[in-house]
């Protein structure tokens, strides 16, 4: 459980990644499944060869970023649809992840990496003892906290500075673009510019979640992004299920918790003795396909059982809203 | 301030659908002049708009604004100089942002975007005034979200972007069309007073034939990709719907015909 939840502030990036091209600019962009391997790649490739891992991870969040400003480029200017620009930058990023990484696989369990320094950094001021002190009532004590509040402290910086952006006038112009498109460019905005770079953010924190993970989970592998856009849209969509949505900042809110309630599911599903690993895939399509129809079928009940009130009221020769008549009105 | 040159515009060319929607257009637009351009279907109103506005652009002729060759400007260039008001309520705003916000957009029309706040105090408190002159009570809804107004509302707040920052040229395609009468009547008189309060150069496509001679110091009528009837000054102080139509016939040899204008409110 501890652990989901540390994944969850990992992946928590990569889905304010995917809230920044599915809800802003309303685009479904499929990249998410090649550049997040394209982040773990770059950096553990870096890593392997000596590069500082801090490093290592800005250069993958650049990566990422060149690929969403290709995607963003085959769309606007090569006028090929959302989805289909996003596919093809996927498949194209496969074959580019082999060359990156030379192999399908790239270990990273001896190496120096992000976590590992953080780790040590940590243990060296002792604030382990302090936490676990802590929560010592609850009788829990965890390997250590320092990936848990390092990658929350990331997660956070990371939803400040989008809450940010998007509050300015360039922010506004790029979440009017995916509001009304037309609109934008009346006002000025040149729209093909602010959906690519709009592409390149979104994917360069993908790309750098997907950095994150590979040093979270001490390897790189070029099938690790398989439906990684699904598991974004269901933090996404489950966050903003139970923590609504009402302004940016409140939806970043939710787009994190998502991708912790998303991890907390998937572990509890896997806990049940049928399943097993590899039906994760299925267990998060079949998440998110709930999260998209479970909302409207309660909202369809709630509407009949409204209807269903007001006709017995009615019959029982209450007076109901609107239904008096009313000539004025007319 | 404005300045058409032979606009030209086919489409379909070489094809069975082939239409030519502008055959050499002419206009001048003086600074403060507004012009209410009516006509009947497929008469090439809207092309225009969208050739000036950029959205199209002519196979022949220029688009000049204050002196300016601005033909090869993209749409979102070309929107430095221009405002516009669309005639779907919808097109016009951001539904899913707040007034506030829409406005903000709107303000940067004729600036560089920057990474500072698009919504500060101060302009929350000038975006307050300005709503404050449409006398619908949007300046205490800056925080609500557009989608919720009404399509009267939309329509207005839409005017007041297109027009509190002063655009060379203002364009409105229609923009009564899609509202019932007593909302398109609030906002016919809101447009007269913005354009007479700045002064604005207009140009206004109209289905409302007494609309059309009720505003504005000029009026021009299309039919076939032309303007083929032109008044101003005392003539066009004199005209009504009548005597439009009469012009038409005698110029055209046929009845005016369109499924959609109003010859009368």
């Amino acid at each position: 459980m501890f652990s989901s939840v540390e994944a969850g502030l990992i992946y928590a990036v990569m889905a304010l990644g995917v809230y920044l091209s599915f809800r802003i600019l309303d685009f479904p962009d499929l990249t998410v499944d090649g550049s997040f391997v394209t982040g773990a790649s770059v950096a553990a490739v870096l890593i392997v060869n000596g590069a500082n891992p801090f490093a290592a991870s800005a250069a993958a969040l650049l990566a990422g970023f060149a690929a969403g400003v290709l995607t963003g480029l085959l769309h606007t200017k090569g006028k090929i649809n959302p989805l289909l620009s996003g596919i093809l930058m996927m498949i194209a990023l496969y074959s580019i992840n082999l060359r990156i990484m030379g192999k399908s696989n790239v270990p990273l369990l001896q190496q120096e990496t992000v976590i590992t320094k953080i780790t040590a950094v940590w243990q060296k001021v002792g604030l382990d003892a302090a936490l676990n002190h802590l929560v010592s009532f609850t009788g829990f004590a965890p390997r250590t906290w320092a990936v848990l509040v390092s990658m929350a402290i990331v997660a956070l910086v990371v939803k400040g500075l989008l809450d940010w952006l998007l509050k300015t006038e360039v922010g506004i112009a790029l979440r009017a673009t995916g509001d009304n498109k037309p609109m934008v460019a009346s006002f000025s905005a040149n729209t093909d510019w602010l959906i690519v770079s709009g592409l390149g953010l979104s994917n360069a924190l993908v790309a750098f979640s997907g950095a994150l993970v590979a040093q979270y989970g001490g390897f790189s592998d070029v099938g690790m992004g398989i439906g990684m856009i699904v598991i974004g849209l269901a933090s996404v969509i489950i966050g903003e299920a139970l923590f609504g949505a009402r302004s940016v900042a409140r939806a970043t809110w939710a787009v994190i918790g998502g991708a912790i309630v998303y991890r907390l599911i998937l572990a509890l599903a896997l806990r049940v003795e049928f399943l097993e690993t590899g039906d994760v895939k299925l267990i998060t399509a079949l998440i998110v396909m709930l999260a998209l129809v479970v909302p409207n079928v309660l909202a369809a009940q709630k509407e009949r059982q409204r209807k269903k009130r007001r006709a017995r009221q009615l019959e029982r020769g209450e007076t109901v809203a609107g239904a008096e008549t009313n000539y004025k009105s007319v | 301030m404005l300045e058409l040159k032979r606009i030209t515009k086919v489409f379909n060319e070489g094809t069975a659908d082939e239409k030519i929607a502008l055959r050499g257009v002419d206009l001048t637009l003086a600074p403060g002049d507004f012009v209410t351009v009516i006509g009947s279907n497929g008469a090439g109103k809207s092309t225009l708009m969208n050739i000036i506005s950029g959205r199209l652009s002519p196979d022949i002729g220029e688009v000049w604004i204050n002196g300016r060759n601005v033909t090869a400007l993209k749409e979102h260039a070309r929107a430095r100089y221009i405002g516009r008001v669309f005639q779907d309520p919808m097109a016009g705003t951001a539904p899913h942002m707040t007034i506030e916000e829409n406005l903000a957009l709107a303000y940067n029309r004729t600036k560089r975007r920057t990474l500072r706040f698009g919504v500060t105090k101060q302009k929350r408190e000038w975006f307050r005034e300005t709503l404050r002159t449409l006398h619908l009570g949007l300046e205490d809804r800056l925080t609500a979200k557009v989608g919720l107004l009404s399509g009267g509302e939309r329509q207005a707040l839409s005017l007041l972007m297109a027009t509190f920052t002063k655009p060379d040229v203002l364009l409105l395609d229609e923009h009564t069309a899609a509202l019932d009468p007593a909302r398109a009547e609030l906002v016919t008189e809101l447009t007269k007073k913005i354009v007479e309060r700045h002064n604005l150069t207009t140009l206004m496509v109209t289905h409302n034939m007494e609309q059309a001679i009720r505003l504005g110091n000029r009026l021009i009528m299309m039919d076939g990709g032309q303007i083929i009837f032109a008044a101003e000054g005392k003539e066009k102080e004199e005209l009504t719907v009548e005597r439009l139509l009469e012009a038409f016939q005698r110029i055209r040899g046929s009845q005016f015909a369109s499924d959609r204008t109003v010859l009368s409110s």
